[in-house]
């Protein structure tokens, strides 16, 4: 993945999963077989990841949400911006979220 | 609980301790009856109706109703739904329903007697797999066994071909068994069988003390089922050709569950879940039908059966001097299957004491050491000491 093309990319949710959110815990729930799912196991989002994710909306760049984050959090956009592209190298990986 | 290096992603163990430790959705799973009506009609049910019958059908939730309380319970935080009847996939929009429910990220559980899963089905169940596994109940190993218990001579060839295309597709299901006269002759084929499947980490289990019909609606059936029944000595000698596994599912059991007498109808965990009938009235739990204790959803929502209904039915005490002679006194109450749903279905009220059941329990009990023969459970006082002894 290239940093610097990724960051004016939007992202949003892949059609393969839907996020539900159930007393303040998001939970990824698989639509499509594969998706490293078991029935006596579930995908949850940390802290960082949660406050990344809900604003992957297929609209904002990443840069945006960095800038966004940067300002909410009161921390650094370097920082920020180590987390978001870690967390869309992840969830990509998994087919969790594509690219609009 | 973070078992993979991802720093982001946290996969969690599907239990509602770990996900909230300090407050739980509203709902914690849903029970949805699609249809009682089933295509086979097996000797000991306790539920179905005819396949074809127009006039139950018509009373059915149609596929805006049944999604409406599908969305009703997403909105409650419900993590999983169990698809059951009668005989789901025998309504022509079991697939709508489906697929309907996983996009809203509910898992499902389906029971089914697989004899109407097709190729289409079992494709769709791999496509968007339901997160849990399908489970099946196997009523023998043959088409006579079949025939006697399901009445339905090719029911064994088209369970089997519903099993194979599961296989087929890799879609993850358990078996279970039913006990019956008419199949017991089966039961080590069905074990060494089941061995073979892909996702029997454990034994089938069996339902052997069968229930009365759900509904009191036919003395006839009724008859049939007790005579179907096995005894407590004779279901004791089935549990005990495994006695180590036994004993230990039976003590694990005991060691949770059991939290001594009371006169509250309901210590178990009803109305935690819920269950919607096929017509659209929630229940507390799947065999709880009295009328006192339903909730009509047509012109009412879940929510407000949580917030008004449920918590008045689980404050229930029993009135019956029986009941409070015996089983307000009995610390076996968490073990007996004696409830008041069973309680309605053999007496028609909630506070009877079901002799079968008593029987069995105490027998079931005697075996691991909790009561001395001739003990009854209600006249023992030193339980905690008897069950924390238990090894
Ligand atoms: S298959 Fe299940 S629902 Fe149908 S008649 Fe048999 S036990 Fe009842
Ligand atoms: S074992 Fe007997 S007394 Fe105890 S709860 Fe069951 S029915 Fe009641």
């Amino acid at each position: 993945m290239d940093p610097s093309n990724t960051l004016d990319s939007a992202f949003a949710p892949s059609e393969n999963v839907v996020a539900r959110e159930i007393e303040g815990e998001i939970i990824i729930v698989p639509l499509v077989a594969g998706m490293g799912d078991t029935d006596d196991e579930l995908f949850t989002l940390n802290e960082t990841g949660r406050a990344i994710w809900q604003k992957l909306d297929g609209r904002r760049s990443l840069r945006q949400v960095i800038e966004e984050l940067a300002t909410e959090y009161e921390a650094a956009e370097g920082e920020i911006e180590a987390d978001v592209i870690g967390i869309i190298e992840e969830l990509s990986r998994r087919k969790m979220v594509s690219p609009k | 609980m973070n078992k993979e290096s991802n720093p982001y992603t946290v996969r969690k163990r599907l239990d509602e301790a770990v996900l909230w430790p300090d407050r739980a959705p509203k709902l914690g799973g849903m029970d949805i009856e699609l249809t009682e009506r089933c295509n086979l009609n097996c000797i000991h049910c306790y539920i179905n109706q005819p396949a074809g019958d127009r006039e139950i059908q018509a009373g059915e939730m149609d596929t805006d109703r049944v999604k409406t309380v599908l969305k009703e319970a997403a909105d409650l935080g419900c993590l999983s739904v169990r698809f059951t009847g009668g005989e789901p996939l025998i309504r022509p929009d079991f697939t709508e329903l489906y697929l309907f429910a996983r996009q809203l990220g509910l898992r499902i559980i389906l029971f089914t007697n697989a004899t109407l899963i097709t190729p289409d089905l079992a494709e769709i169940l791999a496509r968007t797999p339901p997160l849990e596994k399908i489970e099946i109940t196997v009523f023998g190993m043959s088409p006579e066994s079949y025939r006697a218990v399901t009445g339905r001579p090719d029911a064994y060839s088209t369970t089997m071909r519903g099993i194979n295309l599961l296989l087929e597709k890799q879609v993850p299901f358990i078996v279970k068994g039913v006990l019956l006269p008419a199949n017991e002759k089966d039961v080590p084929a069905f074990e060494s069988w089941a061995a073979t499947l892909p996702w029997m980490d454990e034994p089938p289990d069996y339902a052997m003390f069968l229930d009365l019909r759900a509904r009191r609606d036919s003395v006839e059936k009724n008859c049939g089922i007790r005579q179907l029944r096995y005894s407590p000595e004779e279901g004791m000698r089935f549990l005990l050709r495994r006695p180590e596994y036994h004993r230990t599912e039976m003590i694990r059991f005991c060691k949770k569950f059991l939290s001594g007498p009371t006169d509250r109808l309901f210590p178990c965990g009803a109305g935690k879940g819920v269950c919607v009938d096929a017509y659209g009235r929630a229940q507390l739990c799947l065999t709880l039908r009295h009328p006192d204790t339903v909730y009509d959803l047509k012109n009412n929502s879940l929510d407000t059966m949580f917030l008004k209904f449920t918590p008045e039915i689980r404050k229930m005490v029993a009135r019956n001097p029986d009941y409070l002679k015996r089983c307000a006194r009995c610390f076996l109450k968490g073990f007996c299957e004696q409830c008041p749903a069973k309680s309605w279905m053999e007496h028609g009220t909630l506070d009877t004491p079901v002799e079968y059941l008593c029987d069995v329990t105490h027998k079931q009990a005697r075996n691991i050491g909790l009561l001395n023969e001739n003990e009854r459970a209600w006249d023992v006082t030193d339980w905690k000491a008897r069950i924390n002894s238990l090894e």
